[in-house]
């Protein structure tokens, strides 16, 4: 059943293909029908699985042979962890397309290379051959490419090709360790296999592991925005359409985490455990850099796309405690972002700009948008307080675990970590200051201040109710997720990486 | 030597027979009836005479399933040869498609004619296992496609293209006669499993390193490999693009497939080793050698061209990097991987050069500027081009991924122990990264741009071929099971 969500996203795509040129009207109702029947299929069907089967298990979906000279199968596979993500992702494709309801500039093909990266990331959460998750890997390159260069904004030309190659080479690297483990794998079990499980049993040789591993990490990693490689985030996620923004920081980077876990780390433990000390070093950089850059940001966009590179950096640090708390909490954190993230950036992207057509708060303080835009204030204040992890939101749960196993692994780390989320505290609420309570008078009587603005629609209040809601549900009932999360880390696939790479 | 009558060799050369009929009767009807007729209505009758005699052709090898060896290696037949000659057949059906719309020439029937009698030059090169023959048929494909680069009489450069291809190509097939001369000396025979034979548990003395080096020099002239590559920028931007599509797909199937035939059996005494740490002089550092410098020339330069032939031609220069991967692998996989590749990357081309053209007849070049705004003039058209140029560019799921994938497995997996071909993986990994720039440099021009005033919209879609690299990307089994 759960692989329909990656067909009906598809289906989307082709569907909004043979609509007239000027449907924008259909292709919006084609678009956001596809996106509800994905991710009712996606609710409908984890929940299933959840009464069916332990999600600790890896419950087969289909699995068909497809180039049996290489040992590739078309495998569809979920587990607790994979539930989670397909269904973030189907919140995320709702929301974003409530989100850019006014595109009005060629809207059919927005949308179908909107559906297309969500096929794409749907199936690359739902894959567990190696070769087919490679696949839907690679796909999400090109929409993701177009949505950004024809419909982005602030040097859109540039941060798409900067995205682009950023995440080709990281593919890339990932591809070599992939060939290379497949040669390897077949030399010492005779096995012609891409199958996930299957190599997840081989022991592969220390000395490969070694320097195979930080290979797939961080061609993976990239796309999670680790420091020093998420230059592409901030100036790509700027540079994208809101619902673009949406999306890359809501499920694309989350691609990045869950191929850092579920290939990297589970297919080379060993490796793991030697650079566990350089992944975390460089998660701590990154939540404090991130944090302390997003500080000083003049572009409101900017600071958004600066703490999602922070939040990231939690996940990157729960998986390299490489204890069931942190990677509880690790896995958790990219639910939490992906909702927190698309919410922040639903509001200054579509509840601000698209209204002020300026990100500078320089200029927005001045507007006293608190008083005119009252929602997207009270939005922005929820997402923020979310985003700074107050307890009763699901951002807080997640770190809280993350910093937990972060303190039995590294002390120091849990340590840098509390003057992240200090910074991550400032910096919300200067953005918040700035952009909706400044009591600054209008800068010039130019007759600006006079227009009212534009009120906010009805799809962008449902949009951001189902966010908040999402984030609250998980935040006041963890367990909900954590009942799916835990299973599967303390699953045999893991045990290896968490029992210090023996088998 | 077995004895044998001329109507089994003219069973045997039957797909090449009837091609050759073809050829004439194309030659013959568009001389005498279409006389006088529209240019259009010529090629359409031409196109339509020339593909059914190569569809006859194709069918008849596909369905044939003998095992056999003419005259001590001057004909050798098997299922494999039989279907790459399906293969080089039906390349040259969509390369005789994508020419009907053309207006470059008046000679229409001539024209044809010489696309069939290449086509038939390399489906004898593909069952050549004799240097002789192999000599003679190259070089029967060599002349038509020298003609067909200059065909375009209208055009300077189209004579400018075909002298330099010519030259460059006379010299090069000196140096293959030569080095086929010096083999023939040392091993004592032109059969290419004799040669082996004779030249097994020898040394690699001096001159059997020269006709080594010099046999390389003339496939590597075929291929476009660095540094034997000059010719190509400037015979595909001159040439007329049916041609080029003629010789960037169907000429390279046939080429690949006999030098790796060459270089595994003729050479399999002396293969050398070009894994790293590991290196021992033989074919394969040669190779390895010309593989790195096509890959990073190829990529590099392509990436500041602005003419899409010529990007096109650079693109070929670093695909004959990849695909020299499979011959260096020297195994059964690594062959397979090859053909997949050299197949399924003609195809795409042909689609490349067959949405170029649909260009040039619109908008008069060949630019970038003048894909600007393609997807709102023809968005099938766009879809098209978007497809052959990922696939090129190797993005799932489609043909060239999959291609890509076969080889560098292939490569890698040739010694399991040692992962000694990676250095040479990792260098093509990193230069198809640089690869995806310029294509997408391409497609940013018909996606991205708005289209200029006054743009002609265009509807000729190239949908077979798109839909064949879809397809074949997505169910490689198709394929590979011939192979």
């Amino acid at each position: 059943m759960l692989a329909w969500t990656i067909y009906i996203s598809f289906l989307g795509v082709l569907v909004l293909m043979l609509l007239p040129r000027d449907a924008a009207r259909a292709a919006r109702i084609v678009a956001l029908t596809s996106a509800v029947l994905g991710c009712a299929v996606a609710l409908i069907g984890s929940v299933e699985q959840a009464r069916q089967t332990n999600l600790g298990d890896v419950t087969t979906i289909v699995q068909i042979p497809w180039i049996s000279s290489i040992g590739a199968t078309y495998f569809l596979a979920a587990d607790g962890i994979s539930l989670m993500l397909v269904v973030l992702t189907g919140l995320a494709a709702i929301a974003g397309i409530l989100f850019s309801w006014n595109i009005e500039k060629r809207t059919k093909e927005f949308f179908a290379f909107y559906l297309a990266l969500i096929g794409g990331v749907y199936g690359v959460f739902l894959s567990f051959d190696l070769l087919l998750l490679f696949m839907f890997y690679e796909l999400t390159i090109i929409p993701k490419y177009f949505l950004i260069a024809r419909w982005g904004s602030t040097r859109k030309e540039y941060g798409a090709m900067k995205l682009a190659l950023y995440s080709f080479v990281g593919s890339h690297l990932v591809l070599i360790g992939l060939v290379a483990a497949w040669v390897v794998a077949r030399a010492q079990t005779g096995v012609t296999t891409l199958n996930l499980l299957t190599l997840s049993h081989v022991a592969f040789p220390p000395a490969f592991q070694h320097w195979v591993f930080p290979l797939v990490f961080v061609g993976f990693a990239i796309l999670a925005g680790m420091w020093p490689f998420h230059t592409w985030a901030p100036t790509g996620h700027v540079a994208a359409p809101t619902a673009g923004s949406m999306l890359l920081a809501g499920v694309v980077m989350k691609l990045g985490a869950y191929g850092c876990l579920r290939v990297a780390m589970v297919l080379f433990p060993e490796g793991m455990h030697e650079w566990q000390w350089a992944i975390a070093t460089l998660a701590v950089i990154g939540i404090i850099y991130g944090a302390g850059v997003a500080l000083v940001q003049r572009d409101f966009k900017f600071v958004i796309g600066y703490s999602s590179v922070s939040h990231m950096g939690f996940v990157l640090l729960g998986l390299a405690t490489l204890n069931t708390i942190g990677l509880d909490g690790a896995v958790l954190q990219m639910f939490s972002h992906g909702i927190i993230a698309g919410l922040l950036f639903g509001v200054v992207g579509r509840m601000v700009y698209d209204r002020t057509h300026t990100r500078d708060f320089n200029e927005l303080e001045h507007m006293n948008l608190g008083k005119r835009l009252p929602f997207a204030g009270v939005t922005f204040v929820i997402a923020g307080v979310a985003s700074m992890g107050l307890p009763g939101f699901s951002g807080f749960v997640a770190e809280f675990q993350v910093l937990l196993g972060a303190w039995q692994a590294y002390p120091v780390a849990a340590i840098f970590c509390g003057v992240g989320i200090v910074l991550g505290v400032a910096y919300t609420l200067r953005a918040l200051q700035k952009a909706f309570y400044s009591d600054l008078p209008p800068a010039d009587h130019n007759g600006q201040d006079d227009h009212p603005l534009p009120p906010i629609t009805v799809p962008e209040r449902a949009g951001a109710v189902l966010l908040i809601g999402a984030s609250l549900v998980i935040g006041l009932f963890p367990q909900l997720l954590m009942d799916w999360i835990e299973p599967c880390i303390k699953s045999p696939m893991f045990a290896r990486l968490i029992n210090g790479g023996a088998q | 030597m077995n004895p044998v009558d001329y109507l089994q060799i003219l069973r045997l050369a039957a797909p090449e027979t009837i091609v050759t009929v073809t050829m004439l009767a194309v030659l013959a009807v568009d001389l005498t009836v279409l006389r006088g007729r529209s240019l259009t209505m010529r090629f359409r009758f031409g196109a339509m005479l020339s593909v059914l005699g190569c569809a006859i052709a194709g069918i008849y090898a596909f369905g044939r399933q003998d095992h056999f060896d003419l005259l001590n290696g001057i004909l050798l037949m098997d299922p494999q040869t039989d279907f790459v000659k399906v293969a080089i057949l039906a390349l040259s059906i969509f390369t005789i498609l994508i020419s009907t719309g053309g207006k470059f020439t008046d000679h229409v029937g001539e024209y044809l004619s010489l696309i069939l009698l290449g086509t038939v030059g390399l489906m004898f090169l593909v069952s050549a296992g004799d240097l002789l023959m192999i000599f003679v048929s190259l070089e029967l494909a060599s002349l038509t496609l020298y003609i067909l680069t200059a065909f375009n009489k209208r055009n300077v450069r189209s004579s400018e293209a075909a002298l330099k291809y010519f030259l460059f190509g006379g010299t090069s097939a000196a140096f293959l006669l030569f080095g086929f001369s010096l083999l023939y000396g040392v091993a004592g025979s032109t059969n290419l499993n004799e040669i082996a034979h004779n030249l097994a548990g020898k040394s690699l003395d001096p001159l059997l390193l020269v006709a080594l080096v010099m046999t390389i020099i003339g496939f590597g002239f075929k291929v476009a490999a660095v540094p034997f590559h000059l010719w190509a920028p400037d015979a595909y931007e001159g040439a007329p693009t049916p041609s080029a599509a003629f010789i960037g797909a169907g000429s390279k199937v046939a080429s690949f497939f006999v030098l790796a035939r060459i270089l595994s059996i003729g050479f399999a005494g002396s293969p050398g080793s070009a894994v790293w740490h590991g290196y021992a002089s033989g074919w394969m550092p040669v190779i390895a050698v010309i593989s790195a410098l096509s890959m990073v020339l190829g990529n590099l330069t392509a990436i500041v061209q602005s003419s899409v032939k010529r990007l096109l031609a650079y693109s070929a220069i670093a695909h004959a990097g990849y695909m020299l991967l499979g011959v260096l692998s020297n195994t059964i996989p690594g062959q397979n991987a090859l053909m997949f590749y050299v197949i399924t990357y003609g195809l795409t081309v042909i689609g490349a050069f067959g949405v170029v053209t649909v260009i040039e007849e619109a908008t008069g070049g060949d630019a970038l500027k003048n894909f600007a705004g393609l997807s709102r003039r023809a968005p099938l058209l766009a879809l098209c081009l978007l497809v052959f140029l990922l696939s090129l560019g190797g993005i799932p799921p489609l043909a060239g991924f999959v291609g890509k994938f076969f080889l560098f497995s292939a490569a890698v997996g040739a010694d399991e122990t040692h992962l000694g071909l990676l250095w040479l993986v990792i260098l093509a990994v990193a230069m198809s990264a640089v690869s995806f720039y310029y294509y997408l440099r391409v497609l940013k021009q018909a996606y991205v741009e708005d289209a200029p005033d006054g743009a002609p919209a265009i509807r000729v879609p190239v949908i077979t071929l798109a839909a064949l690299v879809v397809v074949l990307g997505c169910a490689p089994g198709l394929l590979t099971r011939y192979l």
